[in-house]
């Protein structure tokens, strides 16, 4: 991967994600970390080498299964990027209504899911009048409600107190428990380590697994 | 569910129904509208005033009378003017007297001279819209009941006055079809400008799982909802101004040369819907480009 006419991003990359795993990226500012994620999550495509998503070769598939493919995965953004003319309960509810046959309990679901990040008396409000905690617990929530194989998280704690940031964890936690798939970038060494999960490391274009056992 | 619910019932679209940054598409397509509405008014009144030369003239002709020897001009004028009305073809005809037809040669010709020149006598005929008489059968009717005269059904002019007509029609149309081409490839390029400021939506959308087609539809019928509204906008200005133009102008419009008939607002109506029709075809093409530029 390159951005323009720059070197490659990453060079001898290889790993995978079992099914049902958690693993928490780590790296140095710029070491690619946000690169690697946009890949997985198809936003670009590889110039080199062969990603599998789900245990599909992604430079052969259509835009009509890539788009299959991403509505599997649930990503949250660095920068969050939510749609700022949608409220919080809307903006949640974003990727079940993009599912071709939702649950009929989809409105419970997002409810339920806004009160778990502590939005529940939020739903209405615009993103423009949240905070930065509260934004980013909203694209956590919108990465989550649609129960996902996939959860890449680009610093989900970044703008979150300890509190909630442990709240978010155990979030994903539970979500990993019901079979999903998680890797989580982080620049929290404290959360990292607590969380006894098998690390990626990224460093000088490729990556080590640092640690393993819990995944 | 308590009483004190405060969920959202029904999902907002997930589009804006509004954005002040539709403002400036909205005054491009209103002013493009208004100006392409005109362009479609002035072409409907060239195309009825060109009509109106070509059923003027072929609804009417003028004979002048030479008296006979021994006749008065007018007891010629008189003579013909029987003749010529009980011939098929003629539903009214009239004879000019000397007044009248001095009356015609005064902006030309002062009191003195027209006191003694000899001014011919014509008779104006009104002809039958369908079945009008022609010159020939005219004159031959003429020549059988004795009476000298020449017939002049206009023919001269007549072919004047189609080919100015069909210019003045060519014209009005190529300028009416100018105006809304330019008008479209303006709406086409402002509501590409305009959705340049959704590529963020368009990037979430499309990494949120949304197919092409889906995000593409969803743009395409956000913007032809505001270019219809802005469409109507400025046919609705148009028809204003077309309505005072009609209304100060009396029963004939501003003017007879170019004269508006109230139908002429009805096709107003098309504005919105090609306005839609544009923003949609230009907001799906866009959004399509757009999306080209994501895997």
């Amino acid at each position: 991967m390159r951005y323009g006419k720059a070197p490659e991003v990453f060079s001898n990359l290889s790993f995978q994600l079992p099914t049902g795993s958690f693993h928490f990226l780590t790296g140095a500012s710029g070491a690619g970390k946000t690169s690697l994620l946009s890949l997985i999550y198809l936003a670009h495509r590889a110039s080199e080498g062969r990603i599998e998503v789900f245990g599909r070769d992604v430079a052969h598939a259509s835009r009509e299964n890539l788009a299959a493919l991403r509505r599997r995965i649930g990503v949250v953004f660095q920068d969050i990027r939510l749609l700022d003319h949608l409220n919080a309960f809307d903006n949640v509810a974003l990727p079940l209504r993009l599912q071709k046959n939702p649950s009929k309990s989809w409105r419970e679901d997002v409810a339920e899911l806004l009160t778990f990040v502590g939005l529940g008396d939020r739903a209405g409000v615009f993103p423009a009048s949240l905070s930065g905690g509260e934004r980013q617990r909203l694209a956590i929530a919108r990465a989550v409600v649609a129960k996902p194989d996939l959860i890449l998280a680009d610093e989900p704690t970044g703008n979150v107190d300890p509190a909630m940031s442990q709240r978010i964890l155990r979030l994903l936690n539970l979500l990993h428990r019901q079979g999903t798939t998680v890797l989580v970038a982080s620049h929290d060494p404290v959360l990292v380590a607590g969380s006894g999960r098998p690390v990626l490391h990224l460093q000088d274009g490729g990556v080590t697994l640092m640690r393993g056992g819990a995944g | 569910m308590s009483l004190l619910d405060l969920r959202p019932k029904r999902p907002k679209p997930l589009l804006p129904w509004t954005d002040r940054r539709d403002s400036v598409l909205v005054f491009v397509v209103a002013i493009l509208s208004f100006l392409a509405c005109l362009s479609v008014i002035a072409a409907l009144s060239a195309n009825r005033a060109a009509d109106g030369w070509r059923r003027d003239l072929t609804g009417s002709a003028t004979v002048l009378v030479r008296p006979s020897p021994g006749e008065s001009p007018d007891g010629a004028a008189i003579r013909a003017t029987e003749v010529l009305a009980g011939i098929r073809g003629v539903t009214q005809a009239a004879m000019l007297d000397r007044e009248d037809a001095e009356e015609l040669l005064r902006p030309w010709l002062s009191a003195e001279v027209l006191r003694d020149l000899p001014v011919p006598r014509l008779v104006t005929l009104e002809l039958d819209r369908e079945e009008p008489a022609t010159a020939p059968e005219l004159a031959r009717a003429l020549a059988a009941a004795g009476v000298d005269a020449t017939v002049d059904d206009h023919a001269l002019w007549m072919k004047d006055i189609v080919q100015a007509g069909k210019m003045a029609r060519i014209a009005a149309a190529l300028v009416a079809l100018l105006l809304a081409a330019a008008a479209a490839a303006v709406i086409a390029f402002a509501t590409r400008s305009a959705l340049a400021a959704y590529r963020e939506t368009v990037e979430v959308l499309h990494i949120t799982g949304a197919a092409d087609r889906f995000i593409a539809g969803l743009f395409m019928r956000r913007f032809a909802r505001v270019a219809a509204f802005a469409g109507a906008v400025g046919a609705l200005m148009a028809v204003g101004v077309a309505a005072a133009l009609r209304l100060a102008g009396g029963t004939e419009g501003l003017t007879p040369v170019l004269p508006l008939a109230w139908d002429d607002l009805y096709w107003q109506a098309a504005a919105p819907f090609a306005a839609a029709l544009v923003g949609a075809i230009a907001a799906r093409q866009a959004c399509l480009a757009l999306l080209k530029t994501m895997p």
